[in-house]
């Protein structure tokens, strides 16, 4: 049962980051990598992690997404012809790049198969708020702190860069 | 389930995200691949985290997913910036640093 959801998540996770990177609409673009976050956190739930995966869906696949989205329609871009660059060349050597990347990592997860076979039964304690709760609120209460003045920061950080006088230059 | 699969979906994920900064000019779908390899970190982060039972992990993910949405937040105010400066936002036609 389990390998069968994995298959259904991954074959959606790995679909729809190709459909990011390949559509020409950025509002497509942004779907499709809801649906790839989503499908990420169906995967968190097969590894026990309750927290994560709610989390996950609703900062990643719910807040972050529609920031992305807001941004994409104010900037209310026509989806052009060349988004995708036009020299071939460039293209060979990104996907040979890639091809070099995905073979290092798979190398080095070959190398090490077989040391940590299986979740652990542990994780129906450990994935729950309760346990990740016990350890924020305790162990990493100052982390937890300099988040919230992180974040902080960004907001106003963003506001500032966003405003409309920001720039010197005068608008053409 | 073992955990290379888990392990092996992350690389796909991170690799398609690689290329995919690689190859687009859009400065939007680039942020968002960018999105994408951090989000396969953090499957990664999990699934070690799940095979060892230890909390430490998904912790590491928790903060990791702090830090992306204040990236998120400032990346995207960068972007309108430029784009209210250059009416777009094609890398390739961004070039105020290059010499």
């Amino acid at each position: 049962m389990e390998i069968y959801l994995f298959i259904l998540f991954a074959t959606l996770a790995v679909a729809a980051a190709v459909g990011m990177i390949t559509s020409k609409d950025t509002v497509n673009s942004a779907l499709f990598l809801v649906v790839n976050l989503i499908s990420v956190a169906g995967i968190f739930l097969l590894l026990r992690a309750q927290f994560l995966a709610v989390i996950q869906i609703l900062v990643y696949g719910g807040a972050i997404m529609v920031l992305f989205l807001f941004v994409i329609m104010l900037l209310n871009l026509s989806s052009e012809e060349n988004m995708i660059s036009r020299f071939s060349v460039k293209y060979a050597i990104a996907f040979l790049l890639g091809v070099v990347v995905l073979s290092q990592l798979l190398y080095a997860i070959a190398s090490v198969t077989g040391t940590l076979p299986y979740v652990s039964p542990e994780m129906e304690r450990v994935g729950t708020v309760e346990a990740l709760g016990d350890a924020l609120f305790s162990t990493y209460m100052l982390p937890v702190l300099v988040t919230a003045i992180l974040l902080t920061a960004a907001v106003v950080g963003a506001i500032l860069l966003a405003q409309r006088k920001f720039s010197g230059k005068e608008n053409k | 389930m073992e955990l290379y699969w888990f392990l092996g979906l992350s690389a796909v994920l991170f690799t398609i995200g690689v290329i995919g900064v690689l190859t687009r000019k859009n400065a939007i779908v680039i942020f968002m691949s960018a999105e994408l390899m951090l989000n396969s970190v953090n499957l990664s982060l999990v699934s070690f985290s799940a095979q060892l039972g230890d909390v430490h992990g998904q912790i590491l993910v928790f903060f990791a997913l702090c830090v992306a949405a204040a990236e998120a937040a400032v990346g995207l105010a960068i972007i309108i910036a430029i784009y209210r400066n250059n009416l777009t936002v094609d890398v390739s036609k961004i070039h105020l640093l290059r010499w």
